[in-house]
């Protein structure tokens, strides 16, 4: 009978505060979790808002090759108008 | 039962129910972890998609510039030879020329010389108006330098100076009429008929 008071006793005591501790570490850090990744969530969502201007990519795209193409027609009709540089 | 038993029993109720309030509300927390995640995923997942065809479209913009200075630098250097077109793309950039040309690496030792020595005072005129034209606002020399609402100077020292700059000095324009001081001879055909000419 005696063991079995010592036995609750221990119980009461020492498992009982143990369980809680722990169980309560597990449950804090869990919640403590739950700010982090709204705020990521929220960082994804702003990003991908922000490249919603890349497909004005497509447009630079080709007005650069446009440019490129109307400075290769002036650089041929140059080429022809202007005299070469002498060789030294 | 003995009273060590109930105590027993009541201690075991009372970490059974610490379990499930604190496993409850572990689980509560995953899930809110879980959707929050699957928030993250979905804007993870919209950036590689609109993210995806950036490389190649950058890289072909690149090419296409490439191709452009590779063009320009080319006929430049044709047109100028590789030392004058030194000393004139460091004359508008000063500077410039230390990269040298990126087609013709050997550029990068060739000391530049000076423009002046080079090319005319009207080209490094007209040179000179196009570093400080509007559309050179992100020019590496600086902002523009012309006025180009209001400043006319660099537009007049374009042309000969004794027209733009001081035309009081200009001979006057000559004076005609009666009291004229100089008198040309009188015609005596001007008022009379037209002479007609012979019939064929």
């Amino acid at each position: 009978m005696t063991l079995w008071w010592i036995g609750d006793i221990v119980l009461l005591v020492v498992v009982v505060p143990v369980v809680v501790y722990l169980l309560n570490g597990v449950l804090t850090t869990a919640r403590s979790i739950v700010p982090s990744v709204r705020r990521i969530a929220t960082v994804a969502r702003a990003g991908s808002k922000d490249l919603d201007a890349t497909a004005l990519l497509l447009t630079t795209q080709d007005q650069v090759a446009q440019t490129v193409a109307g400075v290769a027609n002036y650089g041929g009709s140059l080429d022809v108008i202007l005299d070469d540089a002498e060789e030294a | 039962m003995p009273a060590a038993g109930v105590v027993l029993l009541v201690t075991v109720v009372l970490i059974v129910l610490a379990l499930v309030y604190y496993l409850v509300s572990t689980i509560l927390a995953l899930r809110e972890i879980t959707n929050g995640l699957d928030d993250v995923i979905a804007g993870v997942g919209e950036i590689l998609e609109k993210s995806a065809p950036v490389n190649a479209v950058v890289n072909d913009i690149n090419a296409n510039l490439d191709a452009g200075v590779d063009l320009l630098e080319g006929l430049l250097v044709k047109k100028a030879g590789l030392h004058d077109a030194l000393g004139l793309v460091d004359g508008l950039y000063p500077g410039a020329a230390a990269a040298g040309f990126r087609r013709f690496p050997e550029s990068a030792t060739i000391t530049p010389p000076r423009i002046g020595e080079i090319y005319t005072k009207g080209t490094l005129t007209l040179a000179r108006l196009g570093r400080e034209a509007p559309i050179a606002l992100a020019n590496p020399a600086g902002p523009v330098l012309r006025n180009v609402e209001a400043g006319s100077l660099a537009a007049r020292l374009l042309y000969p100076e004794g027209r733009q700059e001081r035309p009081e000095n200009l001979p006057r324009s000559p004076v005609i009429g009666a009291d004229a001081p100089t008198q040309y001879e009188q015609r005596e055909d001007v008022g009379r008929p037209r002479k007609r000419l012979p019939d064929r």
